[in-house]
């Protein structure tokens, strides 16, 4: 199998081994979504009104806070100087891990929602809505996070820092997956129009992330 | 002048602007005046830049 | 005297020491003629008065967007070309920009509430807008993070490239969503939809402050180069060990 893949398989198992962090972003996006109604309240109807928000920002935190590590273990063990140097462009590099940190967190999130569903007062329609928002959106999230966990590994610094940084730039993500969920619960406004757009800014951080990781790890550590 | 009936709102908005550009402005001149300062306390102290050095030699 | 020179520190500390005058001075007089304009211009017919906050909010708003370019240029200068001067141009604009656009979030808002009924909506361009703002905070956060200047200043190069998506976000926004915000009414194909007597005293205001901005902008990188001499100093002299000839 050559390097690529090598390195994806190898982050896709260290992810789900115990210690690797694997399932503690869904574990975390439970927390959260547990934690909402008890400060809103147990007023069903505002919860199923703002379920699909609430489940967006979990799993936008959940994913945030998860890439915190990406780097900054293989930094710690010395695997990151070898990625530099390696032939593999580091581009790629950081698309493999960021895909394999995807798999196993962020699609995670995407199979629990219609069971946290159940916490927001959402039906079933609702929660597929969500969780189809969820999977498309997702990704995008990823790969503009891997923007601050490379900065974040590059100046050594993380905690806010990082959040600081990449939430801003997930505000159109966030923005038109909320849109797209109420489209198709609720509203009138068709699913298709924010639901394509949503696909279109994974695909397109996909590549804008993917770039900008990569020169933020080689000029950071230069 | 007559503002109108919304004076308060474009007096709010003229004073805002003064007070942002009074800042900027006033952020400048006091970081000037506390870099000249420290430059002149490490100059006192004996501690200069090559380049100056190297002119007075060749002075 | 090329332009080459103006690479090194100290010929810009020599050339900025006597732009600045000139510079201060042209900025003093674009102000006065453009409050005058101001003072002067006649009261909208829908607006009454209140278009008067327009002359700032709308130069605010450029100059936002201009600090943030400027910022994106320097990036190229420090990723692509090295340019010894890039990222100092950059970390002083970055509090001037900001400044910017938070002066025209405020005015946007004063002058939301009285002619469109409410401090803040959350349409795209104002989101757009604060977005700036937020990712204005997050590069002088970033500035001051680390301690070298120079490794820093990669970093914030690569977040000000990417963050300049939202440029062309908040310029468009009007255009592509429905909003509460009115379209592009200045620089727009086919010419400006607005009467020559407003439009003069919102040209000599933008004027004025964007000589403002520069004049702050080169007396900032100055104070930046003065800053990092005497962080060379200082570490020269901790290096220096005490007994022994420095």
């Amino acid at each position: 199998m050559n390097a690529l893949s090598a390195l994806f398989i190898r982050d896709l198992r260290l992810a789900v081994r115990v210690g690797g962090g694997g399932g503690i972003g869904v574990l975390f996006f439970l927390i959260v979504v547990v934690l909402m109604p008890f400060a809103i309240g147990p007023d069903l109807a505002l919860l199923a009104r703002i379920g699909p928000a609430l489940l967006w920002l979990g799993a936008l935190l959940a994913t945030l806070l998860t890439l915190e590590r990406l780097f900054s273990i293989d930094q710690e063990d010395g695997s990151l100087d070898l990625l530099l140097m390696a032939d593999t462009p580091l581009e790629l590099a950081v698309a493999a891990k960021a895909a394999a940190h995807w798999l196993t967190t962020g699609l995670p999130l995407v199979i629990a929602t219609p069971l946290f569903g159940l916490f927001m007062n959402l039906n079933g329609h609702a929660s597929a809505a969500v969780a189809l928002t969820l999977l498309a959106g997702t990704p995008a999230l990823t790969f503009i996070g891997v923007i601050g966990a490379a900065l974040s590994v590059a100046l050594r610094r993380g905690g806010l820092l990082l959040a600081v940084l990449v939430l801003p730039l997930t505000v159109p993500v966030l923005i038109f997956g909320v849109s797209a969920s109420n489209a198709a619960i609720v509203g009138p406004l068709p699913f298709g129009t924010p639901f394509t757009i949503l696909c279109a800014l994974s695909l397109f951080s996909l590549v804008i992330g993917t770039f900008a990781a990569a020169a933020a790890l080689r000029h950071g550590l230069e | 002048m007559n503002l109108g009936p919304h004076a308060d709102f474009i007096v709010a908005a003229y004073a805002v602007a003064v007070l942002v550009v009074a800042l900027l402005i006033g952020w400048v001149v006091l970081d000037h005046r506390t870099q000249q300062r420290r430059l002149a306390q490490l100059e006192a102290s004996g501690v200069t830049r090559r380049s100056d050095r190297t002119v007075e030699r060749t002075a | 005297m090329p332009l080459i020179d103006l690479a090194n520190p100290t010929r810009f500390l020599a050339l900025a020491e006597r732009a600045l005058p000139w510079l201060i001075g042209a900025t003093a007089i674009a102000f006065a003629v453009g409050l005058q304009q101001t003072h002067g211009a006649p009261d909208d017919y829908q607006q009454g008065a209140t278009v008067k906050i327009m002359f700032i909010h709308v130069p605010s708003a450029w100059l936002g967007m201009f600090g943030w370019g400027l910022m994106s240029v320097a990036a190229l200068g420090t990723l692509v070309w090295r340019h010894p001067l890039a990222d100092v141009a950059a970390k002083a604009a970055a509090p001037i920009g900001a400044a910017f656009t938070f002066l025209c979030l405020v005015t946007g808002s004063l002058w939301g509430r009285p002619m469109w009924g409410t401090y803040w909506v959350w349409d795209a361009r104002l989101t757009s807008e604060l977005v700036l703002l937020l990712i204005y905070l997050g590069v002088i956060a970033l500035w001051r993070t680390v301690e070298d200047p120079s490794r820093a200043s990669r970093a914030v190069a690569v977040l000000t490239l990417v963050g300049a998506i939202n440029l062309p976000i908040i310029k468009f926004s009007v255009d592509w969503w429905n909003t509460l915000h009115q379209p592009a009414s200045v620089f727009r194909v086919g010419g400006s939809t607005i009467d020559r007597s407003i439009l003069i005293p919102l040209f000599a205001m933008a004027i004025a402050f964007t000589l403002l901005f520069v004049t702050l902008h080169i007396a900032a990188m100055r104070n930046e180069i003065l800053r990092r001499r005497i962080r060379t100093l200082m570490l020269m002299q901790a290096q220096a060990a005490p007994g022994s000839a420095s």
